[in-house]
């Protein structure tokens, strides 16, 4: 943890200096949203300033750079991820639009009456409404595999739920309840064996592990900008180049096409296909920004920098009496979810907030999987790269405090 | 004493908490220690009033023109705002639960609370007295 250039780090976060009902703020509400550092603040504020245009299809110099810097950032994000082709980047407004995305098109040719499609105990609601609306439409059977008690997966029963009829896996990469890191990979691979579409959703996973989606050799991998320090209204589907060229358009408009008449009309080659209507020009020019930030600061040291501060935060969590913590998973990053006995998640909020402690509180878009724990809600305390072990020892004091009156 | 007198006395005692945030929940919080637990009974779904985070339940009967508030929430700062509803809407005519105005709210900061998002919903709280009032 000691090489880790943290004092530097939180400089570069302006909203980090700010106090918060007389507090200095303690953010670690990172699993909703992460916070932006100056660069990516200057780079979408430089491309209003100096070279606002549409994008593509100007030929004028402010076009022309505005195109050049958006096709940037899908370049970077092509090697950011290790996909294969710029054709598998598509720019979307964010996870939830992508898996609809993926959902929607692959329902219009991909699936037969009575098809399976399996999830998971723990997903987002992001990663279960848009396969039941599907399933509804097309008479397909959505199956769910058990979580146990701890947050893990089980494998075994996610063995035994395949079957001839399964055409797609879908799953969370990284838990936004639990913080259980999914072994992915080994999903994949029965996947694989089985003739499976898989869809990963990496929402909770890009700013905190390495993302290679070669390696992991799913179909699909869907994230955010805005939970890796980039802004909100930004997400990207990677998709294997073969499987997007089969897939038809999710929406018409401009840019998606290649000739339009009243009788016909042909699409646009990849990654425009499915790009309809103008993009989020400034916002994805900010998301090139965060992702340089990251790969300056090293994505294996901002991982292991979290996992220590996680270590800690788990210890020191421990020491409080009268918290229970929900997800206990042996591979998990940083998000804890927990319950006191006393005092209820929302008062705790609040109480919280008042010291300037930032952190979430509810069923974290998972009421599936508090259902399962016979749970209402919870509160969730998210860390990420400028959190320090100071702020993780005033939360516990903070905590303790509550709890203790 | 009119819902208006009532207000103003709430005001008045919020005032020492300067708009300290901790302060005022901790003062919320000891106004809803002081309000008498609903019997469980009556926390069934047809009391409750629609919230995101928080239960809250509201008994309402009515006597001689009056309307009699009970209530009660899993939360403990909801529960304080309950009982200032309670307080100023309790044993109240229905016209007079009508045409009161909640003005204590942003006098003594408390916005924060009324929105939906926010998830306690005293707007909530506030539309549901006022509907039980004129159809009881």
């Amino acid at each position: 943890m000691n090489n880790f250039p943290l004092n530097k780090i939180r400089d570069d976060f302006p909203i980090l200096k700010s106090r918060i009902n007389n507090h200095q703020l303690v953010y670690f509400d990172n699993a909703a949203t992460t916070q932006k550092p100056q660069s990516v603040i200057d780079g979408i504020s430089n491309y209003y300033k100096s070279y606002n245009a549409n994008i593509h299809r100007g030929i004028h110099s402010l076009a022309e750079k505005a195109t050049e810097e958006f096709e940037e950032t899908r370049s970077l994000i092509k090697e950011f991820i290790n996909a294969s082709s710029e054709n598998e980047i598509i720019f979307t407004r964010g996870t939830t639009e992508g898996i609809n995305l993926i959902s929607s098109s692959l329902s219009k040719f991909y699936f037969n009456e009575g098809d399976e499609i399996i999830i998971s105990e723990m997903e987002h609601h992001s990663n279960i409404v848009p396969w039941q609306m599907i399933a509804k439409e097309n008479k397909l059977n959505l199956k769910v595999i058990n979580v146990s008690g701890d947050g893990e997966i089980d494998m075994d029963h996610f063995k035994s739920l395949i079957s001839e009829k399964t055409k797609l896996v879908s799953i969370v990469y990284i838990s936004n309840t639990l913080g259980t890191i999914n072994p992915v990979k080994k999903i994949i691979e029965k996947c694989r064996e089985n003739n499976i579409l898989s869809v990963v959703d990496g929402a909770q996973s890009s700013a905190h592990k390495k993302i290679d989606v070669t390696d992991l050799n799913c179909d699909f991998y869907v994230f955010s900008a805005h939970k890796m320090y980039g802004p909100t209204g930004v997400g990207v589907v990677y998709g294997k180049e073969e499987i997007l060229d089969k897939m038809p358009p999710y929406m018409g408009g401009g840019e998606m096409i290649k000739d339009v008449s009243f009788s016909n009309t042909s699409y646009n080659s990849l990654p425009y296909k499915f790009e309809a209507g103008t993009p989020n020009i400034g916002d994805v020019i900010g998301f090139k920004e965060a992702i340089t930030y990251i790969k300056n600061i090293g994505i294996e040291n901002i991982e292991t920098y979290e996992i220590s501060l996680k270590e800690y935060t788990e210890d020191a969590l421990k020491k409080i009496d009268g918290i229970k913590v929900v997800g206990t998973a042996k591979d998990k990053v940083g998000i804890f979810s927990f319950t006191t006995e006393k005092v209820h998640y929302y008062d705790l909020g609040l109480l919280l907030d008042a010291k300037g402690i930032a952190l979430r509180t509810g069923h974290h878009c998972t009421q599936p999987l508090m259902d399962k724990y016979s749970l209402d809600g919870t509160a969730r305390l998210s860390l990420a790269i400028y959190n320090s072990t100071e702020e993780v020892d005033y939360f516990v004091e903070s905590l303790s405090n509550l709890i203790k009156r | 004493m009119s819902t208006v007198q009532i207000q103003n006395d709430i005001i008045d005692d919020f005032k020492i908490l300067d708009g300290d945030l901790e302060m005022t929940l901790n003062y919320l919080m000891e106004l809803g220690e002081s309000l008498n637990d609903l019997d469980e009974k009556y926390k069934i779904d047809d009391n409750l009033v629609k919230g995101c985070q928080s239960k809250v339940w509201l008994k309402c009967t009515k006597e001689d023109d009056k309307i009699y508030l009970e209530g009660d929430s899993n939360t403990a700062i909801t529960k304080g705002l309950l009982s200032i509803l309670i307080k100023i809407f309790n044993k109240k005519t229905p016209e007079e639960i009508a045409d009161t105005n909640l003005f204590f709210i942003s006098e003594i900061g408390l916005n924060r609370f009324i929105g939906t998002q926010r998830s306690n919903g005293l707007e909530s709280m506030e539309k549901k007295i006022k509907l039980l009032a004129l159809t009881l």
